[in-house]
This record gives C-alpha cells, sequence and structure tokens, in this order.
C-alpha cells in the first residue's frame, strides 16, 4: 500500500534519513523504533507529506507523493509528535474545525466528533479550552483529529510520550482497536509498547533501517548466540570452566561478579543446539556442586534494540 | 474554495477570541480619531482628507501588528504541522490568512464610518470623495495585510515579524514623501513605488485603473512570495 524508495532527508550536512527503501501493507500496525534523533520523525514527516524528501520517492496506492499530495493527504491522518493544537480553541470548535476540512459537512462533523469523542472518552474536557487540557487530554484529541476523516491510514508520532501509565495503556488500547481495521504507524521508544501493539516492528539507527520483522523473528534473528545462567555453591571457576567447556556447541564460559557468600554466577554463551540444557545438567550433576539457579536468559527487545543501535 | 473559506473563518474568528483584536481596534481608534479631530476644527471644512492623509502611516504599523501572528505563532507553536498535513493546498492557506487579515482591517474600519456621518451633520460632506477613501483605504489594508503575511511567513518570533513587515510598510509609505531627496531621473520609479500616491488618488474619489493595478500587483507579488517561502518550509 506504501512504497518508499530510496528515501533520503538531508538538513544541511546532516543525514537524518539514508536511502530507506521500505514497503508497507495495508491493515498492518507498524512499530517505528528508534532512539532519539534516528530520523523516525523525520520519516513520518515526509510520509505524511509535511517535509518533502531530499531525494528518493513515496508512494501511497497509486499515488505519488511529489504530484498527488493532496489525494494522499486525505488519506491520512496524523498525530505530530506531542500534538501541537490550536491552543487558544475550545475542544470541540477545534474539532468542527478539523471535520469541516476533512470535508464533513455540518450534521456529519456532528456526527462523527460524537462517535470520536466516545472514542476517545473526551465527554469531559469539549467545552474546554484546547490550552487548559492535561497532555493525556491534547494526546487524546490530538488522536480525534487524527481519525476524523476515517483515514485508511493513520500515522502516530510518539503517541504516549509524557503518558502516565494508565494513559498509555488506555491510548493503546485505542490503538489495538482502530488498528483492527486501520493501517496504522506510530514510532516510539517504549520497546514493551512496540512489542505489545504491533505486528511488525522495524527499528532505525543513523537513518537506516536496522532490523525489520515481527516480535518474535527480532528475538531470533538478532544474533545466533544464546545464553545460559547458572548460579553455583562449593564450585570454583575453573573447575566449571574445564567441564562445562568440553560440551559440544559451548562457546565461552564467564563469570558473572565475583564470588558472593559462597556463591559462583557463571553465564554459558552457546550456539543454538538441541537438548544443550539437559547436557550441561547432566555435568554439573556429577560434581558435588550445589546448583541453585539454571535458566535460560530469553532474549527482550529491550536487549536486540541496544546491541543493534549501541555505538561501537 | 471550501478550504479557504474554512481556514478564513477559523483566522476571522481567532482574531476576537484573544483580547489583541479589540486592543489593536482601540489604539487605532484613538490615534486616528485623535490626529484627525485636533486638527479638524482648524480648517472648518467639512471633508476626511485630513483623515485619510493620515492613513498610510497608520496602517503601516497597526497592520503589521495585526497579522504578525499569521505564521509566527503557528511555526512557534508547531500548530503549522497540522494545518500543513490536512488536505489543502499551499494556495488555500495562504489566502485563508490573508482574507481573514484583510476582513479584520475591514472591521476595523467600520467605527470610523462615525466621523463622516458626524461631519455631515456640520457641513456639506462630498459623499463621493468618502467613498473613494474608503475604497483607497480597503487597497491599502489589503496590500499591507499581503505584506504582513509575508514577513510572518519568514520567522517563527511575532516580534521579527511585525518589524519586518513595519519596515516595508514605512518604506512603500515615505518613499513618496521623500522625493525631496531623490535623484531627478529615480523621482518616477520612486513616486510609483510609493503606496501614498496611489493611495491618495483613489482617495480623491477619482478611481483610476492604474492605481487599482498598483495595489492588486503589490498584492500579488507579496502573497506570491508568502507561498515561495512556505513552499521551500
Amino acid at each position: 500500500m506504501i512504497h518508499l524508495r530510496k528515501l533520503s532527508k538531508y538538513y544541511g550536512e546532516l543525514c537524518a534519513v539514508d536511502q530507506v527503501d521500505l514497503d508497507i501493507n495495508s491493515g498492518k500496525v507498524l512499530g517505528l523504533l528508534g532512539p532519539n534523533g534516528a530520523g523516525k520523525s523525520t520519516m513520518l514527516r515526509m510520509l505524511t507529506g509535511y517535509f518533502k524528501p531530499t531525494s528518493g520517492s513515496i508512494r501511497v496506492k497509486e499515488f505519488d507523493m511529489a504530484k498527488n499530495t493532496l489525494e494522499i493527504k486525505k488519506m491520512m491522518g496524523y498525530l505530530p509528535e506531542s500534538a501541537p493544537l490550536y491552543y487558544n480553541m475550545l475542544v470541540y470548535d477545534y474539532l468542527d474545525f478539523i471535520a469541516r476540512m476533512q470535508g464533513l459537512n455540518k450534521s456529519s462533523a456532528n456526527s462523527r466528533i460524537h462517535e470520536l469523542v466516545n472514542l476517545c472518552k473526551l465527554h469531559e474536557v469539549i467545552h474546554k479550552s484546547v490550552s487548559e487540557l492535561s497532555k493525556g487530554y491534547r494526546q487524546r484529541v490530538g488522536l480525534a483529529h487524527a481519525m476524523m476523516g476515517d483515514p485508511e491510514i493513520l500515522v502516530l508520532d510518539e503517541p504516549t510520550s509524557g503518558l502516565d501509565p494508565n494513559q498509555i495503556v488506555e491510548i493503546r488500547e485505542i490503538i489495538k482497536e482502530i488498528g483492527k481495521e486501520k493501517t496504522i504507524i506510530f514510532s516510539s521508544h517504549i520497546l514493551s509498547e512496540v512489542e505489545a501493539t504491533c505486528d511488525r516492528i522495524i527499528i532505525i539507527h543513523h537513518g537506516k533501517i536496522v532490523a525489520d520483522g515481527d516480535a518474535e523473528a527480532l528475538k531470533g534473528g538478532a544474533s545466533q548466540e544464546n545464553t545460559i545462567n547458572m548460579s553455583l555453591k562449593n564450585a570454583k571457576f575453573n573447575d566449571v570452566e574445564k567441564n562445562i567447556r568440553d560440551i559440544d556447541s559451548v562457546v565461552d564460559v564467564k563469570k558473572d561478579g565475583n564470588i558472593n557468600n559462597g556463591v559462583l554466577k557463571i553465564m554459558v554463551s552457546y550456539k543454538k543446539h538441541p537438548g544443550i540444557m539437559e547436557h550441561m545438567y547432566k555435568k554439573i550433576k556429577q560434581q558435588d556442586w550445589i546448583l541453585l539457579e539454571f535458566y535460560q536468559e530469553t532474549k527482550t527487545l529491550e536487549k536486540i534494540f541496544r546491541e543493534l543501535t549501541m555505538e561501537a | 474554495m471550501n478550504q479557504t473559506m474554512n481556514i478564513f473563518c477559523k483566522e476571522f474568528k481567532d482574531y476576537f477570541i484573544t483580547p489583541i483584536a479589540y486592543i489593536v481596534i482601540s489604539i487605532f481608534l484613538l490615534i486616528t480619531g485623535w490626529f484627525f479631530f485636533s486638527t479638524f476644527f482648524l480648517y472648518s471644512q467639512a471633508t476626511l482628507r485630513g483623515f485619510f492623509a493620515l492613513l498610510p502611516f497608520t496602517f503601516a504599523f497597526v497592520i503589521p501588528a495585526v497579522t504578525m501572528k499569521l505564521f509566527s505563532e503557528e511555526f512557534s507553536a508547531g500548530s503549522y504541522e497540522i494545518l500543513f498535513t490536512l488536505p489543502v493546498t499551499h494556495t488555500n492557506i495562504i489566502m485563508g490568512k490573508f482574507l481573514a487579515g484583510t476582513a479584520f482591517i475591514i472591521a476595523m474600519l467600520i467605527p470610523t464610518l462615525a466621523y463622516p456621518v458626524a461631519i455631515s451633520f456640520i457641513g456639506e460632506l462630498d459623499w463621493g470623495t468618502v467613498i473613494g477613501g474608503y475604497a483607497g483605504a480597503i487597497f491599502l489594508g489589503a496590500g499591507y495585510t499581503a505584506i504582513g503575511l509575508f514577513s510572518s511567513s519568514l520567522t517563527r518570533n511575532q516580534i521579527i515579524a511585525f518589524i519586518i513587515g513595519a519596515s516595508i510598510c514605512f518604506f512603500l509609505t515615505l518613499v513618496g514623501k521623500m522625493l525631496f531627496f531623490l535623484p531627478e531621473n529615480i523621482l518616477g520609479i520612486a513616486q510609483y513605488l510609493s503606496t501614498g500616491f496611489h493611495f491618495q488618488n483613489i482617495s480623491k474619489g477619482i478611481i483610476d485603473g492604474r492605481n487599482i493595478v498598483y495595489f492588486l500587483s503589490l498584492i500579488f507579488i507579496a502573497l506570491y512570495a508568502t507561498w515561495l517561502v512556505i513552499d521551500e518550509k
């Protein structure tokens, strides 16, 4: 549905987005992840027609962004970062203005506003001035704004930033609800949120896509090495290392911190291999060590994210 | 067209939501009223000439104050990102804002209609010059609004927008009054550039095509420059 080809954006010398190729299918929730300054917002801004790309092309369905900007804008609803609304308007007037701009007439504007007020739970603030709203409400008004024209594509730039945990859950619920029918693209640097809501995750770093896939694929694919952690009593590191090293496909055995109350903590890295845990357990059993802990470290998205975006 | 109207309505309403509109209108009426009537009775003539002679100067600083927020405020608050990602063209946005500014100037002139009405009771007033004067005032106001809109599109800082706008407007107002200091070969150009010259011609009650063309081209150039600036952003 959306096709980006060799998309780049430079701010003077600084390259914010670097030759990105990306295809987005309809009906999916896509999460854009990346550290601050990775180029997430710039990419979304180009996608919504706010910025002109330095080079490359954006196609949405049969339309080209450079030529048919207006048609593409009609298909899109956009919530910019930190929801910069018109502060001196009342919430109702603001939504009414947006409805008119989306081409709704008076009666359909009214019923649409009514629907969105219900969906985004805006009853309490509908007659307040936008400037008096709390951050959470402002974000929800922004969300209502983005959905006003019943767009096929919803682009949300950090929709949950600065919200408290309850508000985050509420916004996330709304996103999930809409995501059943629409294409949603949203950026975030909260990993758990992306993991919980997205069908597809893209990690951007220095303007380039460094990972692309669903949460499971990313967890498996980032690197082939896995880790087992164990805590042992009555054991010396040298003995443990000698014993465990013998096992096939073990790559490395490391001490994790110092011995504390006679407990030795060990990290074993190994290449994927069936039955390795049984093997290791049998080895340990042959000694007179006391096994206190024995677990495989599951790779979190946090870890993958750090691996991919940490500076070398 | 519809989108232009929507933006026009929003911007025009916006003026009256905040107290700025009322303050600007009050100051405008105070200044024009004071300068006009303080000398009015000395001449003992039933004419609005004094009022219209002063108008290019008062407009040159009042109008940039009215228009300075049109783009600058949106840039600094970030709301421009919202406006720009709605299904509108740049032309819709610029025309909507320009018409709202011009409509506000007209609204500001309406209370001054009390002057000709009051004067017509005490003497023989030539209504032809009054109508010409107001028509000229609207052209002049629209021209300065376009300049103010342009200067507002240059910066996110409203004060800077005001200073740039007022400078251009004052230059165009004064260039016709300083002909005395200019070399002879550019006199014609300087006079033609001057808003005061064209405004005075219209306000004499003689509506000449050339003066109208001048104001229309002034508006067009300023709005086109605005379009170029916005398109670059």
